[in-house]
């Protein structure tokens, strides 16, 4: 099964395989932290009667499954493309982490039903009833991807087989996946993030109408639940993030080394910001004396390895990996800025923010989450390269050998920006509908079938 | 070797399911873009519309699960399946896309831009189900060799069974949901679309088992082995089921028993699958991989299995819950509002305790996690981080904050952002 088959390709498959992972990881914070704001805003409902709440957590149904809908596609997409594109990769490797998948097939099966049920039994069902209809949408959120990380982990630190002439001879796919200590820090980091996306997007959304004068108690309640969450979320991702390097520079040296531009192993090494890597050096970087071994080790004279204990070739591309992690650190303390200052206003002032300078930040959050939480992956993603399963299969040996990629590539991106436009337009759409009725009650009701409503 | 073949039976089963469920909402997309202007075809147009959008995701799920079986348990079948068939099944996939794309448009369109997306949802509702289908027919055929992408590119899905089994498909998804749809309608006590529906039950009904019948001709002359697997032995019985179940099911749309028409006519389409499937056995790629030859070591189908067994104790009751909801009409359109609520008042703000519960946490998370070096103390770091941020969202309580009443947003200066309060 490992004859090596010409593929000229490569590069392109990676793109169309990193594209898909781009339209599709936003939406995963979507099903990770929406659905939990949604619940807690209709669990005010419940606690007050307050119809203004209902009406908030409905619209955000609407909202909710509209994104869902593009997630489960875009997810089938990335399902379709482990055969597609790397077909090698899951034949080989399928019986040992093909199990997360299946499990994960579950959850998102129970997200699937209760979403429908959610969204569509607003009017029949007994209100404590549908408020519980949405409670198995998180459960079944967390664990989906608790379950797609479980397999990222292992393809980063994988355990659990035995691998003998390009075959797996033997293995456990419960031990290769849950017994694996290394996911969980890439788990914890995600999920703090789904809120911060979520957060940042919803509000940055109502901020926009704050700056257009629209600030009734349904705007300022509509940004204050997802503005907190993220607010809360933000500062302790910072704490959450710093672990996650430690474990790192413990489990995947090159990969610590690739982050940080470090050419050679050093002890009591410097930390860089900006500048360039090359030849083994960062030129034009500032750099701080010992702060790399500090950070890594919490001593300022530790060593830490550099790219040069693995040969060139199985070095991953330097600058690509150094600039997303210094992007996503950079927008992540730009957020935790604008969290704390919301905070320390609540704490000092006890109101909402009135500077349009805070609207404004908080606009600028939004898509800054969204290149954080893509900066973040394309750290861990192309810091693996040029492996797949790390340090037991690179990436050039899992790539199928049909051809036609940069085919399949350009109608997929074709199709993707059409995916992108449309959601968005369906986004805007719903901001529009007014506000005295359900947005569907609005729209069907040019139709004969609709009008006994 | 019952281990090794349980895993397949789940596919062959999660197979019916999507054919049944996910093929009846491709049959819909049919019957959308057949269903002409005006305002009849428009009403046909939101009928399938309102039939679908509350389940047409779990159904979707069917094939996702299909697949993740399919290459924890048979990872190299699946590896040589998806890198030889990559057109009709990155074809099958954009027809996925442009459904779900769909679903999430038509919540926000208007009548005229829905006209535009029924277009490219019934569209992709032939093309995904001809590829899936030519997909099977590919397989069955035996066009698809062990390895990576070694098969023929187009020639592999382009053969009469191939072709046969992806008209077969569209037709029989079409038949399923005109079927459905009459029961539907029935129940919504609608008799134009009942009528419309029954119709075209009996047409599709009709185009389908021709195609059945004519198909086996092609069949024997396309693929001989799977000719004689369909024709003799074990494999003769599903398909006589098949044909007297597709019978009984006409037989009670033309004297309008929809409910038990569902049944025969989900039974037709389902004997269609078991046949195929026993007519291949034991091979799951005729006629070079068996099983028992593709299957994964024990461990990982032990595991599997045990998964399998226990998300199906959650799934199922889920599944029930979902349609008997939708089959009772608990999503239909409704003339009452919603069942109100008994107005509460909001229990004492307990804030100030919150925010010294988060800072306390906080403090305590961030020595054990960021200061202290034991895994252990790690992981408490976490969970007293994870109090911190939930005592943290209480403490700043966005609701109550909301409600205050607010400053309009306004200033230039960049000073104003600590400004103290009016």
């Amino acid at each position: 099964m490992t004859e090596l088959l010409a593929q000229d390709y490569l590069l392109e498959a990676r793109q169309m395989q990193a594209l898909s992972f781009v339209v599709h990881i936003p939406l995963v914070c979507f099903g990770i932290a929406f659905p939990a704001l949604v619940l807690f805003v209709e669990w005010r409902y419940l606690r007050t009667g307050d119809e203004m709440y209902r009406t908030l957590a409905r619209r955000w149904s609407k909202v909710m499954v509209a994104l869902f809908a593009a997630g489960v596609v875009t997810g089938t997409i990335l399902s379709f493309e482990l055969g597609l594109l790397w077909p090698n990769f899951t034949a080989t490797f399928g019986e040992v982490f093909g199990l997360g998948f299946a499990i994960e097939g579950f959850s998102f099966f129970l997200e699937a039903i209760f979403i429908g049920i959610y969204v569509y039994g607003w009017d029949r069902l007994a209100p404590r009833t549908h408020f519980y209809a949405g409670l198995p949408i998180v459960v079944a959120g967390v664990v989906g991807s608790f379950m797609v990380i479980a397999v990222n982990g292992w393809m980063n630190h994988p355990k659990g087989f035995t691998y003998e002439n390009g075959q797996v001879v033997e293995s456990n796919a419960a031990k290769a996946l849950f017994a694996n200590s290394y996911f969980w820090h890439e788990f914890v980091h995600m999920y703090v993030a789904g809120f911060i996306v979520t957060g940042f997007l919803v509000a940055a959304a109502y901020a926009t109408y704050a700056l257009r004068g629209r600030w009734g108690r349904y705007e300022r309640t509509a940004f204050a639940v997802p503005m907190t969450a993220a607010a809360v979320a933000s500062p302790v991702q910072l704490l959450v993030g710093d672990w996650v390097a430690r474990e790192v520079a413990k489990n995947q040296p090159v990969k610590l080394a690739a982050m940080e531009g470090l050419g050679q192993t050093t002890k009591g090494a410097a930390l860089h910001i900006f500048g360039w890597y090359q030849n083994g050096d960062v030129i034009w970087g500032l750099g701080i004396p010992k702060l790399l071994s500090l950070l890594a080790f919490h001593d300022i004279n530790s060593t830490v390895q550099g790219l040069d204990v693995v040969p060139l070739e199985d070095q991953p591309p330097v600058n690509v990996v150094r600039y997303a992690f210094q992007s996503m650190v950079f927008a992540g303390s730009f957020m935790a800025l604008v969290a704390v200052l919301f905070l320390y206003l609540r704490w000092r002032r006890g109101g909402l923010p009135v500077s349009p300078w805070f609207y404004r930040a908080v606009v600028l959050c939004g898509p800054l989450s969204v290149i954080a939480l893509l900066a973040g992956w394309i750290t861990t993603e192309v810091g693996r390269q040029p492996w797949v399963v790390y340090e037991v299969m690179r990436t050039e040996e899992a790539v199928t050998g049909a051809s036609g990629i940069p085919v399949g590539y350009g109608v997929l991106a074709a199709v993707y920006l059409a995916l992108v436009i449309a959601v968005g337009w369906v986004l805007v759409r719903l901001a529009r509908v007014p506000m005295a009725e359900p947005p569907d009650d609005q729209i069907d009701a040019v139709h004969p079938l609709s009008q006994a409503r | 070797m019952v281990l090794q073949t349980l895993p397949a039976a789940v596919v062959v089963i999660g197979l019916i399911l999507y054919t049944l469920l996910a093929g009846a909402d491709f049959g819909a997309g049919v019957w959308q873009l057949s269903a002409g202007g005006g305002a009849h075809g428009r009403r046909i147009r939101d009928h399938c519309h309102h039939a679908n959008a509350p389940v047409w995701e779990a159904n979707h799920v069917w094939l996702i699960l299909v697949i993740t079986v399919l290459w924890t348990a048979y990872p190299t079948v699946f590896g040589a399946v998806f890198s030889t068939l990559a057109i009709p099944i990155f074809l099958a996939a954009l027809g996925i896309i442009l459904r779900g794309m769909s679903y999430a448009l038509q919540n926000a369109a208007n009548a005229r831009q829905r006209r535009y997306i029924d277009v490219s949802f019934a569209a992709a509702s032939i093309m995904t189900p001809y590829m899936l289908g030519s997909v099977i027919g590919a397989i069955a055929s035996g066009h698809v060799p062990p390895g990576n992408a070694l098969g023929a590119e187009v020639a592999s899905w382009t053969g009469g069974t191939s072709i046969l089994a992806g008209f077969l498909a569209v037709v029989t998804g079409a038949f399923l949901a005109a079927v459905f749809l009459a029961a539907d309608a029935h129940r919504l006590r609608e008799p134009d679309l009942v009528e419309s529906f029954r119709s075209r039950a009996l047409l599709a009904g009709l185009v389908a088992g021709g195609l059945a019948v004519g198909g086996l001709f092609v069949v024997r002359a396309d693929s001989p082995r799977l000719f004689d697997g369909l024709t003799s032995g074990w494999g003769l019985v599903p398909v006589v089921v098949s044909g007297v179940a597709g019978l009984v099911a006409m037989g009670l749309v033309v004297v309008r028993r929809f409910t038990a028409a569902r049944i025969a006519a989900a039974l037709a389409v389902a004997a269609v699958i078991v046949g195929w499937a026993v007519a291949q056995r034991p091979y799951l790629l005729p006629t070079t991989v068996t099983i028992e030859d593709a299957a994964a070591n024990d461990t990982t189908l032990i595991a599997l299995i045990v998964s399998l067994a226990v998300g199906a104790v959650v799934l199922f009751p889920s599944l029930a819950l979902l349609f008997r909801l939708t089959l009772t009409g608990s999503f239909d359109p409704t003339t009452q509002g919603p069942p109100a609520v008994p107005g509460g008042t909001v229990s004492r703000e307990r804030r100030k305790h919150a925010a010294q519960t988060a800072i306390g946490f906080l403090i305590t998370g961030v020595v054990l996690l960021t200061i202290a070096e034991p895994t252990v103390a790690h992981i408490f770091g976490l969970i007293f981080l994870l109090i911190a941020m939930l005592a943290g969202f209480r403490a700043v309580g966005p609701t109550e904050l909301a409600a205050r009443p607010a400053e309009p947003v306004a200033g230039r200066s960049l000073r104003d952002l600590l400004r103290r309060p009016w």
